[in-house]
């Protein structure tokens, strides 16, 4: 299997790496990981996995800098249905539009907006960053054997935004924060989590390895 | 429910933990990597790694224990010590680490934070204030900006500048008290909540940790978003098990399972 983590710039990838390593290892999948920007990889991808940190907007701009990979992702997502994991602004990039600072398109593959997240509670500190729990809206293959809701594992958040899915269909999984925050979402065979699975434990490498068993 | 996060602060000198680690099963206590690894195996919800060498030349020595650290540990690691340039930062967050603490840099160059959260994103700059208390007794409470390990004042009152980084895009505050860093009389909680109530980013509560009721104070009287202790982890007062159960059962939401 030929896993590919979309190298453009945006952060650290090596954890990324690692923890996929690892969670094909527990899973006794023989994969071929590449960390790349090269557009024929992506081409040649049997799971898709685009990580971002940092804005929206400057995380769209680093995909358009490399040549052709925003078609070479849309090929491969829509007319391959290739299985696509998007993680934090990776995640965000799913969506039709980002509005953090300025608007910027996304791949539309999620339908909705990505806005700052507003908790009820206004003492309660932005971004949300640390560890929360998972409340699971819509059964998924990526969550398959970890424990969620407030017993659960869990999984480690750092953002501000977050996506607002126009079609509840597509909401996953949701985190409390004095009101639900989109933790995962998923259509057909793009998902995307907006916490860091590589950063996550034991729940990161559990959903890794589910996401790299996944046939969509 | 968003928990309390507990983080153990590993000082680095030349490639080996100092202030020493014990933990009973460690084949080497020096080895940071051995000791982020036991850390991560007892419930440790963030690594701080904190080098105190930060020389030149030794910097690829911190910069091979990231990346050995990364490598392992599949949890977020702060690294501080000597980061200066956007440069630095770069040559950390690709060895591996997820944050990076600006001391010294920010104090002299405030706009260091800007260009930093700029390049890469405020959720991985976390600014490091080293406050001490400058008022009197019978004086309304006022901290300033320490440097040199608290012995130059920076002239700086201590809550402007933590709301003067937040606005220049620092994503987290990492706040230690120099007057109880060491004491083990627990955090300067009046400073811990001047700081955590004027801000909107979560602040790190650091310095003077010595029994696991501080670590409860620091939260619900201080307000801090995040624990951060290093002695009484490191001699084995406490497991980091112990810290959480503690804290848990003083109705803090904390990360047990």
């Amino acid at each position: 299997m030929r896993v590919v983590i979309v190298d453009y710039g945006s952060g650290n990838l090596r954890s990324a790496a690692k923890a996929v390593e690892r969670a094909a290892s527990e899973a006794n999948l023989d994969i071929d990981l590449h960390v790349t920007a090269d557009t024929e990889r992506v081409a040649a991808a049997d799971r898709l996995i685009l990580p971002g940190v940092g804005a929206f907007a400057d995380c769209r701009r680093g995909l358009e800098t490399e040549v052709d990979m925003i078609e070479g992702l849309q090929e491969a997502v829509e007319q391959r249905g290739v299985p696509f994991l998007g993680i934090c602004v990776g995640m965000q990039l799913m969506a039709d539009r980002g509005l953090e600072h300025e608007v910027a398109a996304g791949f539309g593959w999620i339908h909705g907006d990505v806005t700052r997240i507003e908790p009820a509670d206004p003492t309660l500190k932005i971004p949300h960053m640390g560890w929360n729990t998972l409340d699971v809206i819509a059964d998924h293959p990526v969550l398959e054997g970890i424990p969620t809701g407030p017993d659960g594992w869990h999984a480690y958040f750092v953002h501000s935004y977050h996506l607002a899915v126009a079609d509840r269909a597509d909401l996953i999984a949701t985190s409390d924060y004095s009101g639900p925050v989109t933790a995962i979402v998923g259509r057909n065979n793009v998902v995307g989590t907006q916490f860091h699975p590589e950063k996550s434990e034991k729940l990161g490498i559990a959903l890794l390895a589910n996401f790299l068993k996944w046939n969509p | 429910m968003l928990k309390t996060r507990i983080i153990p602060c590993l000082d680095v000198h030349e490639g080996r933990v100092v202030k020493g680690v014990q933990f009973v099963d460690l084949v080497d206590a020096g080895d940071p990597v051995e000791a982020a690894i036991a850390y991560d195996a007892a419930g440790a919800d963030e690594l701080c790694f904190l080098d105190i060498t930060a020389s030149h030349e030794e910097r690829s020595i911190l910069l091979d224990v990231v990346r050995r650290t990364a490598e392992v540990c599949f949890m977020p690691v702060t690294v501080g010590g000597g980061v200066r340039t956007n440069d630095d930062i770069r040559q950390l967050l690709l060895a591996g680490a997820d944050k990076v603490s600006i001391n010294t840099a920010a104090v002299h160059d405030r706009d260091f934070v800007r260009r930093a959260a700029e390049k890469f994103g405020s959720q991985c700059i976390v600014v490091a204030i080293d406050a001490k208390r400058v008022s009197r007794e019978g004086e309304p409470d006022r901290w300033e900006v320490f440097t040199h390990g608290g012995r130059r004042s920076a002239g700086l009152d201590a809550i402007e500048y933590a709301r003067e980084v937040e606005a220049l895009g620092a994503g987290e505050i990492l706040l230690t008290s120099m007057d109880r860093d060491g004491t083990k009389d627990g955090y300067d909680i009046a400073l811990v909540k001047a700081v955590s109530d004027a801000l909107t980013i979560p602040v790190i509560a650091s310095g003077g940790v010595g029994d696991l009721d501080h670590l409860v104070d620091g939260v619900r009287d201080g307000h801090a978003s995040a624990v951060l202790a290093a002695s009484i982890f490191h001699f084995g007062t406490h497991s980091i098990r112990e810290a959480k159960e503690h804290m848990a059962a003083a109705g803090i939401p904390m990360r047990l399972t």
